[in-house]
């Protein structure tokens, strides 16, 4: 089993004269799920591309024990809408393996990928026909397609319904268990991180300001300091702890 | 289970689209020698079609219809084929490339460089070394060269994203329409009329050692061209995601150029500008086939020369024994049709 292993250091990005990202140090092995939170401009995005090798950025991004496997980095939704149809968009996935005449292996290998996520069924649909959501899984079936040793994955969510997000975020959670995927997914729902990663990064103004376990880093002290929430800890009957925003601080 | 019949499923589906691709191809192949023959039988002297058929396959009696089928019919229209392939390519590649849909080499410049480089030695005629007949095609495949450069160049002073590189390229347009404007405004009334005919766009300039300029340069590009067809499917997708699957954007997109520069400039060359077929030959082929490059570019081309082809043919047609500029033709018979395609179409294409 490959276990890849993600070492940040002093990480920073800036866009002309603001500063992103200011930096950011943690590192991340394959097997777990590290959740990235934060509030909108916190840097997040900015993290993910620099952690991907997209971003120019200062500071050291190190991967090691990718054993010639690459990285899957999913972007935020940009509502491309092209003619091109689900099958093909997944065949992208691995662009290298690509010829004028596409490999039966390989549509094999992109149906797969669909069928992992439940929507084969989707394959002649064009690109520009879906949902949001749809749209989201047809693209990280793109990025399984590849086999990547780690994913970076950027409001995976977002679009998607309860169900959906459920089983992407279960999904994830098993990628990272019964293959050693390094995965690391930006996402807003803090109850669903708690429930899904292994750990939480909470960055602030693009600053890192807490790291760790979901119930040692959510806190209402945190709520408070990062996105000027009053909250409350709810524990469910299961045990479940649950952080409930009750107001809006001044 | 679900997921075995949907997986049989998407795999049949597959098997499909190619089939339907490819008969759509070979229908349009079909067409396309259709348009070409109609092309070799229509002209101004009239000559019956018997004799023209019987000239193509070496029977020929008359001296005068050799000459008029293998000097002048057969060139032109070989070279509508050509040119029109070579402009439905650049429109494709620059919509691709430029991820705009309104994007080709008419629209964004290059065209309007080539026509004020050719007006450029018309006017300076005789103060120039080179005979004007060699002058006139070198200078329009120069200036197209060269408004592709200042396309690029402009653009990428904001880091050549496909808005930076549009705005260049309209900015470019008017500029250069400008300069030919104030070239025709000092032309002498003799000139002036050269360049008017010029800018309408001639197939009948045709000749077989121009013939072999255009198609020795296509089969140098157009393969080149290829090699990068699943990055350029991939830059639909946006340079976020093109990026993310490894594809080196600015590499991709300066190749891309280079291409619509070369062929833009040797079909302008030797033709004059002709409209439309750019814009249009790219949608219709996307219509039909879809957005994957490898079936998209190959269709581009096919419905470019296809669009020529019928476009020299109905110039021809029009008025019997007369000749049409065929770059009038093109927009007056591709508008309707582009239009209807429009129109009738129930998906959104772009």
């Amino acid at each position: 089993m490959v276990t890849a292993r993600l070492e940040l250091d002093a990480v920073s990005v800036r866009y002309g004269a603001h500063r992103a990202v200011r930096e950011v140090s943690f590192s991340a092995r394959g097997g777990e799920v590290l959740a990235l939170l934060g509030p909108n401009g916190s840097g997040k995005s900015s993290l993910l591309r620099a952690a991907a090798g997209l971003l120019r950025h200062e500071g050291r991004v190190a991967w090691d024990g990718l054993a010639g496997k690459g990285i899957g980095f999913l972007p935020q939704d940009n509502g491309a809408r092209t003619a091109l149809t689900v099958l093909e968009t997944v065949l992208l996935g691995r662009l290298r393996a690509l010829g004028m005449r596409v490999a039966e292996a390989e549509v094999t290998r992109a149906i797969a990928a669909l069928d992992r996520l439940g929507i084969a069924g989707l394959a002649p649909r064009l690109l520009g026909e879906l949902s949001g959501g749809q749209r989201q899984m047809v693209f990280l079936a793109q990025l399984l397609c590849a086999e990547p040793a780690a994913l970076l994955l950027d409001e995976p969510t977002s679009a998607l319904d309860l169900r959906n997000q459920f089983e992407l975020l279960g999904l994830l959670r098993r990628l990272a268990r019964e293959h050693g995927l390094l995965v690391i997914v930006a996402i807003h729902d803090l109850n669903a991180a708690a429930a899904f990663a292994d750990r939480l990064a909470v960055l602030r103004e693009g600053r890192l300001v807490a790291t760790g376990a979901p119930d040692f880093v959510l806190t209402p002290r945190l709520m408070a300091e990062v996105y000027g929430l009053e909250a409350e800890v709810c524990v469910s009957p299961t045990g479940r702890r649950v952080m409930l925003p009750v107001a809006a601080l001044r | 289970m679900a997921g075995l019949s949907a997986t049989v499923e998407a795999r049949a589906a597959w098997g499909r689209l190619a089939a339907r691709r490819a008969s759509l191809l070979a229908g349009g192949a079909a067409v396309l020698v259709l348009c070409f023959l109609l092309d070799l039988a229509t002209g101004p002297a009239l000559l019956p079609v018997s004799a023209v058929a019987a000239s193509l396959v070496g029977a020929g009696q008359d001296p005068m219809v050799e000459a008029i089928v293998w000097s002048i019919r057969l060139p032109v229209a070989l070279m509508a084929l050509l040119v029109g392939a070579a402009l439905g390519l650049t429109g494709a590649v620059m919509q691709t490339i430029l991820n705009n849909p309104l994007a080709s080499s008419y629209t964004l410049g290059v065209s309007a460089g080539a026509g004020f480089g050719a007006a450029l030695v018309i006017v300076l005629g005789a103060a120039l070394p080179l005979a004007e007949a060699q002058a006139v095609p070198l200078a329009a495949f120069l200036f197209a060269a060269l408004a592709c450069a200042g396309v690029w160049l402009l653009g990428g002073l904001r880091g050549a994203t496909p808005e930076t590189l549009v705005l260049a390229g309209i900015a470019l347009m008017f500029l250069f329409q400008a300069l030919l404007a104030l070239l025709q405004f000092m032309a002498s009334p003799e000139a002036l009329q050269q360049i008017v005919f010029w800018l309408f766009g001639s197939l009948q300039r045709a000749t077989w050692p121009k013939l072999g300029i255009v198609a020795t340069v296509l089969a140098i590009a157009v393969p080149l061209l290829l090699r990068d067809a699943w990055r350029l499917t991939a830059l639909r997708l946006g340079d976020d995601r093109a990026a993310a699957l490894g594809v080196r954007v600015a590499g991709v997109r300066f190749r891309g150029f280079i291409f619509v520069s070369v062929a833009t400039g040797v079909a302008v060359a030797f033709v004059g500008t002709i409209g439309f077929v750019g814009l249009v030959a790219p949608h219709v082929a996307r219509m039909l086939l879809g957005e994957d490059q490898r079936v998209l570019l190959p269709g581009a081309a096919l419905a470019g020369a296809v669009l020529l082809s019928a476009a020299s043919v109905a110039s021809k047609i029009v008025s019997p024994g007369a000749l049409f500029p065929v770059g009038i033709v093109t927009a007056l018979i591709g508008v309707p049709f582009f239009a209807w395609l429009i129109l009738a179409s129930r998906r959104s294409h772009w």
